[in-house]
């Protein structure tokens, strides 16, 4: 038994992205059909060309008519996944494996979230009928207790906490008034972002993600087709999934300073690619960056900086545009807000566009490096699902 | 002989100074304060609570249970059987609710002292009235609880020597089911009609219980006019009369013959005779002579321990946990309803507070798991009865954003004594008094209420030193 990946065995050949903003125009349908039709010209292919579909969506609709009604699929088959806000990155996984397994030559990926339907702020998650003991907390408060526990356990000045988590805020919407698609396209200054009003514990409003509704897909094939359809195609190197068992909730051994089901979820990814030195091999990565605080812990699970030294390397400009290793140089969730079913699929639509140098001149990184991570998470500190990609422009 | 075996009383964390209601009504209100039961405690939760004082720590098991209040959250259904889940009783417990008036309460003590079993009787209230009225001012929060039985079930307190009653029809407090104003006739005519009844009580039970007026060492006299009680207090020959709390705590109604009762124990010495008169449509009158046991049965906290803690309350915060004055929600989704059959599988859990604990490891889990944590084994699991067992706060959180009937939302990752963690909502308390390391203890809550159902559960409440 063992964690085998399918490294080079698929790739991407194909992506869509919808701008990711309030929609107010657009309903769950159109959003499918704009991603999806952008897809099926970036991989040159007919609707009918694709074999198998699978829809992410968390609370879009059931079922696979979901996408096969709106898209008018020929009796293809459809699948809808729901996997919190690894929805969408849940949805390439399935598919990838199906082409993998050659059950399917295309397989097309679609993510897809209408969040601003309901009228409330935030995420609004309709849980099953239950007996009425489960916790009611936003998520901001959940992810709240991370940082006094980071900052006691590390010995960080909560000052200088303060300023890195408000560093990753300001990196994201820098980077994000530089993509056409965000939702978010000014820059914010860290005064600004520091003096938001609170939501939930130190967290302000800029320390949290936004809402927005956008749609994203992917067309994945056997790799050895991959140049039939583009001269640049993204080779999957590793998908990677965690769910964790919830027992951060229950535990009292568990600190909040890190989230062990994505750390699990790296290792696991790392050995899927082949990759030894993280933080030099990868050219960017694409992070749930949920709340600030999310992100900076993040750096420490996915190996980019040592337990307890992230806060300094976001002080130190590592993770900017320009930095080291850029992390969510798209602008992140801060930037698009989080469609829940797309944000997975958005998150790897940057790397599609950036290792094939089309991010444009102002967004556009070094590519002296070919791989990218994209890297998913649902759920809350404690009790917590992880997804984690790597693609490739090369083989081997 | 029946007697009480022991007792306990409960009064909410909030307190309200009547002095700031006439300024905002611009009527109304008064001297002292008055308690509060919060937005998230009902007559159910609070003779929970007071239940718990009566039991903790000792083995008793009582074979019915009786509840009194005026304002019960269910009709139709038994509110007794809530408490009887809360207090994890035996199945064979008999749970009943006793009328919706306040001479129920009494008559529950007074049911139990003529029956021949050992029985939990609770009584709790939330008395309120329109803005500005003297109810509102007067009323005050409270639940009570007593377990009466036979000194061969148990030693006994206090042995109940007379219970007597004088009936009269006649309407001087009055309102109708769910209306939130009582109305009350001319004081004057309670008086007049109160103490001939009172008197032809007090004569019968002095007879019964074959004592004097003279060698009753301490009495109390509860009713819902102030009048009418210090009145007839001064009118039946007993030398000293048990101190008066209204001021402090207000009336609480269906609660209040019972505070007074605890309140007559616990100042009481061993081999007394004491008397609680109650005025309510007649007079109810239960004489005792209290034990050698009485200093043990004495429970923790105290009634004066409680009548001298709280912290204050706004009063807009008291219109809007009563539901007179209605406040912006969070724009957030309301919760659902409770599911009955999920409720109904995990009653233990839900109600009783019990975790499971890991034969072979011996690790607590809340809520409670069939499968070990390695994934090992299944089913070998204990109950782990967590509701009295104290935790410290690992860490917390506020959330201003989610749906709370009284936002915002104080939430703290809980460890308890001997293992297990649960993240959970911490009640009664200041923002500003949550911190890592702070002791708390497990208290019952009413969460939510949708579709007419009571989401009841456990929330953490910082333990406090009186």
């Amino acid at each position: 038994m063992a964690s085998h990946g399918i490294k080079d065995r698929v790739a991407i050949v194909g992506m869509g992205c919808t701008n990711f903003v309030e929609h107010w125009d657009l309903g769950l349908d159109d959003l499918v059909i704009e991603a999806s039709n952008q897809c099926y010209s970036s991989a040159g292919v007919a609707k009918n060309d694709v074999d198998a579909y699978w829809l992410g969506t968390a609370q879009g609709g059931m079922s696979g008519i979901t996408l096969s009604r709106p898209l008018q699929l020929d009796n293809k088959p459809v699948t809808r996944v729901e996997n919190f806000c690894a929805t969408g990155s849940e949805a390439l996984r399935q598919a990838a494996y199906a082409v993998a397994s050659g059950a399917y030559d295309l397989a097309m990926a679609v993510g897809v979230e209408k969040t601003k339907d309901s009228g409330f702020q935030g995420l609004n998650a309709v849980p099953p009928p239950n007996d009425g003991t489960g916790r009611t907390l936003t998520a901001a408060a959940m992810f709240s207790m991370v940082a006094p526990a980071y900052a006691k356990k590390f010995g960080v000045d909560p000052d200088e906490l303060r300023e890195a988590i408000a560093h990753v805020a300001w990196k994201n919407h820098y980077n994000g008034a530089r993509n056409s698609r965000a939702q978010f396209r000014k820059e914010v200054s860290m005064d600004t972002i520091k003096k938001s009003p609170k939501v939930a514990g130190d967290l302000g409003v800029f320390d949290c993600a936004g809402v927005a509704d956008g749609a994203a897909a992917a067309i994945i094939c056997r790799a050895e087709d991959a140049h039939k359809y583009t001269d640049k195609p993204l080779y999957v190197k590793a998908l990677s999934f965690v769910a964790g068992n919830g027992s951060g909730l229950t535990n009292p051994e568990y600190d909040y300073t890190t989230f062990p089901e994505i750390a699990a979820c790296a290792v696991d990814a790392y050995a899927q690619a082949g990759v030894t030195d993280p933080s030099h091999q990868i050219a960017l990565a694409e992070v749930h960056d949920c709340f600030t605080i999310t992100e900076l812990v993040l750096m420490e699970d996915l190996q980019f900086s040592p337990r307890g030294t992230a806060w300094k390397d976001v002080l130190d400009g590592r993770f900017d545009l320009k930095g080291q290793l850029p992390v969510n140089p798209d602008g992140g969730l801060k930037s698009f807000g989080h469609p829940v079913g797309a944000s997975g699929l958005r998150m790897m639509f940057e790397a599609w566009l950036q290792l094939r140098g089309e991010a444009g001149d102002e967004r556009q990184i070094s590519t002296d490096r070919s791989l990218a991570l994209t890297h998913n998470l649902g759920g809350y500190p404690g009790e917590m699902v992880s997804f984690i990609s790597i693609l490739g422009t090369q083989l081997g | 002989m029946q007697g009480i075996i022991t007792w306990g009383t409960y009064l909410p964390y909030r307190r309200l100074d009547k002095s700031t209601i006439a300024p905002f009504v611009g009527q109304g209100g008064g001297k002292g304060t008055r308690t509060v039961a919060s937005f998230d405690e009902d007559p159910t939760t609070m003779a929970v609570e007071a239940a718990r004082g009566a039991l903790r720590g000792r083995k008793i098991s009582p074979q019915q249970l009786l509840f009194s209040t005026v304002s019960p959250t269910y009709a139709d259904k038994t509110n007794a059987t809530v408490i009887h889940a809360a207090l994890r009783l035996n199945d064979s417990v008999t749970a009943l609710d006793l009328g919706a008036s306040v001479r129920s309460a009494v008559g529950g003590l007074m049911m139990a002292a003529r029956s021949n079993v050992t029985t939990l009787v609770t009584s709790a209230d939330i008395r309120t009235g329109l803005a500005g009225s003297a109810e509102e001012a007067n009323g005050g929060d409270a639940g009570a609880a007593f377990v009466i039985g036979d000194s061969s079930s148990a030693p006994v307190a206090a042995e109940i020597l007379a219970v007597t009653s004088a009936t009269e029809e006649f309407i001087d407090r009055w309102r109708s089911p769910g209306s939130v104003r009582t109305k009350v006739w001319d004081e004057k005519f309670s008086e007049v009609t109160y103490t001939p009844l009172a008197k032809a009580a007090w004569k019968q039970a002095l007879t019964d219980a074959k004592v004097s007026a003279e060698d009753v060492a301490m009495i109390a006299v509860a009713s819902p006019h102030a009048r009418v009680a210090s009145s007839v207090a001064a009118k039946l020959g007993v030398a000293r009369v048990v101190g008066d709390v209204i001021p402090t705590i207000g009336n609480s109604g269906a609660a209040h013959p019972g505070l007074l009762l605890a309140s007559l124990l616990e100042s009481s010495e061993a081999n007394q005779v004491i008397a609680l008169v109650s005025l309510t449509d007649g007079a109810d009158v239960i004489i005792l002579r209290t034990t050698e046991h009485l200093t043990t049965a004495r429970p923790t906290p105290s009634f004066d321990e409680q009548v001298n803690g709280g912290a204050p309350l706004s009063y807009g915060k008291f219109l809007s946990w009563r539901g007179m004055m209605s406040i912006e929600p969070p724009r957030r989704p309301e919760p659902q309803r409770v599911s009955a059959t999920a409720a109904a599988r995990s009653e233990k859990w839900k109600y009783g507070f019990i975790g499971s604990r890991d034969k072979t490891t011996g690790s607590v889990h809340l809520p409670p798991l069939r499968v070990s944590v390695d994934g090992q084994r299944t089913d070998d699991m204990e109950d782990a009865p967590m509701a009295d067992v104290l935790g410290t706060i690992a860490t917390f959180t506020i959330d201003r954003l989610a749906y709370s009937p009284s936002p915002p939302i104080v939430f703290a990752v809980v460890d308890f004594d001997g293992g297990g963690r649960l993240p959970v909502e911490l009640c009664d308390i200041d923002i500003e008094e949550v911190k890592i390391g702070r002791r708390v203890r497990m208290t019952f809550r009413r969460l939510f209420t949708v579709d007419d159902i009571p989401n009841y559960f456990w929330k953490a409440t910082l333990v406090r030193d009186n």
